[in-house]
């Protein structure tokens, strides 16, 4: 192919990707998922696919969304992403923190196809990030949690150490310590997001440490089923896990993600998408606090729930100082804020925390 | 610190599905068939024995559906590798897969219900760990001891010697792969009746490719089964439990330590095959190979 040759070719392929949206307007705007878990774990994937069929009632004939569940992290999420891209998605929700670099490589392929990746910081023109402020939340059942344990020991179930795991464990100790000065917290990391089992296992480790509260950051019941043989409480994680009300389910931290759905495709559709990053919380509704049962006391509940209203007044922020980083250093003074970079890339517990992160 | 009886109790309830699932498949290899469908038939137990146990209130018919669907889903392998000769490590492979379709589409009116409370046996274990551990002398003394033991290892070993001495190779081979389903099943259930007691969509996130890994681990014998088990299931809820104890772990370097002994295991086994020709326990001779007669 000579110069001129290619110089023509590509002038007549600009043409056809400029005429593109012209023609493609009376088609449905095909909308992709990817989730890392079953639609049915009744926690994290559960809620996106909410969002998802959100979506589709919002805009019915206009949109077609398609899914594909239970892709794991790693090599194989490429190929996934790449096939809905194949598939003539033109935007593309990839929901879990462990898709970011397959999103970012699979986007760099596909320029004129939208992506949107859950709880990441890596951005291109065509790659959003958006998040939820879980921490918010963390703060209120924290606050329940302190004020709940008779045996003054936490515990928390993590998934993998990365920042937005870290926030939550130190957002809901530093909310237990607050009401509690007593409080412990018992940490496990399950490396898993949805390993029911394991979650089982873990939930079960600590209530033989004697932990009677657990709060969790992975995605199934189990560790709800647990803490129920037990007699200890915990809360619904990402989605209400309202079988387990009115105990051991007291509370729960809901991800509500349809606002956001509808409004970056309604954006595709009218054009007005750009690359953004969005971190919202309570406030925004992206973050619900769920029913606060009557195994809690009242005036805990009140509390909890003056709590959730400051922080989603905006009067209030989970992170204020002062605060110590767990090795005694000073991390923020009197009154200081932690900032948003600070949050996202959060890699250390705060002090009173003596469990470590693994590296 | 911690108390080991208590965390060797830990231990036996964390390790029987991978203990029931794997001796399932122990009888299967040893029949000569190699199914990698165990993921699957696994699911399909957990799905049917929670059913059962809900629909019925009893947790012992649950484990009994289980056995039962556990062995029909195999069937279909079973055709597929016995009369139509087909791969059986494809074949084996589709049965997970449909196995764990089928159960999330069969599952879904089974999300959020609770399952019934099960009375539990000696020592605070439910009573499957008890029956799974019973399994282990059972299998053995079958494999070992009993004449049709004998005659599904030679089926194993080499089929067209059997088949020559008059056994019907296809038969043995079918029932062992129904007994593998079976078996898996209860594995499959124990996960969804006794520890997590709920039914979710791929709940058993992966303990049937541990359950194949333990049955190489094992050379193909049943205490060797258990020690793979206790192996695998030992060093999860060690490491779950240190870290709940707030002791500082390697956690990846835990979570690898199964698969290495796996790895450590089989070059034993391949360097004292090469060096003495001691016969027993190393891989059915027919194992993964279709059998056909000539008539």
């Amino acid at each position: 192919m000579n110069r001129r040759q290619l110089i023509a070719s590509v002038a007549a392929l600009t043409t056809i990707s400029l005429a593109a949206p012209t023609w493609a307007q009376d088609e449905p705007l095909k909308v992709g998922f990817i989730y890392v878990g079953p639609v049915g774990d009744g926690g994290w994937t559960y809620q996106h696919d909410l969002a998802r069929k959100a979506v589709e009632a919002e805009f019915g004939d206009r949109v077609e969304t398609t899914f594909i569940e239970s892709v794991p992290e790693g090599a194989d999420a490429e190929r996934a992403i790449t096939q809905l891209a194949l598939a003539g998605n033109k935007l593309i929700f990839t929901t879990s923190f462990g898709f970011m670099d397959a999103t970012v490589n699979v986007a760099k392929k596909f320029p004129n196809v939208k992506f949107e990746h859950a709880t990441g910081y890596k951005r291109a023109d065509n790659v959003a990030t958006y998040d939820a402020r879980f921490y918010e939340g963390r703060a209120v059942i924290g606050t329940i949690a302190g004020r709940m344990t008779k045996s003054n020991k936490i515990g928390y179930i993590g998934s993998f150490p990365i920042p937005e795991v870290i926030q939550g464990i130190n957002s809901s100790f530093i909310h237990a310590r607050k009401v509690n000065p007593d409080v412990e917290m018992r940490v496990v990391w399950a490396y898993s997001w949805f390993d029911p089992a394991k979650e089982a296992d873990a939930a079960a480790a600590l209530l033989a440490e004697g932990v009677d509260v657990i709060l969790q950051h992975t995605d199934s019941t189990a560790p709800l089923a647990k803490a129920q043989e037990a007699g200890a409480i915990g809360f619904g994680q990402a989605s209400d896990m309202a079988a387990f009300a009115p105990s051991p389910r007291v509370s729960s931290i809901i991800d509500n993600w349809a606002p956001y759905y509808i409004k970056r495709v309604g954006q595709v559709l009218d054009g007005s998408w750009t690359s953004e990053a969005t971190w919202a919380g309570i406030g925004d509704g992206e973050v619900v606090i769920g029913e606060i049962t009557e195994a809690v006391p009242a005036e805990v509940k009140a509390e909890a729930e003056a709590l959730r209203d400051k922080i989603g007044a905006g009067e209030y922020h989970p992170f204020t100082g002062p605060l110590n980083k767990a090795d005694g250093s000073v991390w923020l003074a009197e009154g200081q804020v932690a900032t948003d970079k600070e949050l996202s890339g959060m890699n250390f517990f705060v002090e009173g925390i003596t469990a470590t992160i693994p590296k | 610190m911690i108390d080991l009886f208590a965390l060797f109790l830990m231990l036996l309830s964390a390790s029987t599905p991978i203990l029931f699932a794997a001796l399932g498949e122990l009888v299967t290899e040893r029949a000569g068939v190699l199914n990698l469908g165990v993921e699957g038939m696994m699911i399909v137990g957990a799905l049917a024995g929670f059913a059962a146990a809900h629909h019925t209130g009893n947790p012992f018919l649950g484990f009994a559906a289980a056995a039962l669907a556990g062995a029909l889903i195999a069937l279909p392998f079973a055709a597929l590798t016995q009369f139509l000769l087909a791969n059986q490590v494809a074949s084996g492979l589709a049965l997970t897969l449909f196995g764990l379709g089928l159960a999330a589409l069969f599952g879904k009116p089974m999300e959020g219900v609770k399952a019934p409370a099960m009375s539990p046996g000696p020592l605070g274990l439910n009573w499957i760990v008890w029956l799974g551990l019973l399994m282990v002398p059972t299998i053995w003394w079958f494999l070992n001891r009993s004449r049709a033991g004998l005659i599904l290892r030679g089926v194993g070993e080499n089929h067209d010697a059997a088949h020559a001495l008059g056994y019907d190779v296809r038969r043995v081979r079918i029932a062992a792969i129904a007994f593998g389903g079976a078996m898996a099943g209860v594995g499959g259930a124990f996960i969804s009746i006794a520890t997590v007691l709920q039914w979710t969509e791929g709940m058993t996130a992966g303990a049937g490719w541990i359950a194949l890994a333990i049955v190489v681990f094992s050379n193909w014998t049943a205490p060797g089964v258990l020690a793979g088990a206790w192996l695998f299931g030992g060093v999860t809820v060690l490491q779950l439990r240190l870290q709940a104890a707030g002791v500082r772990v390697p956690v990846q370097l835990l979570s690898m330590a199964p698969y290495l002994a796996t790895i450590i295991v089989l070059v034993a086994i391949s360097a004292r095959q090469k060096y003495s020709r001691r016969a027993g326990g190393t891989a059915p001779g027919s194992l993964g190979q279709d059998f056909h007669a000539l008539r």
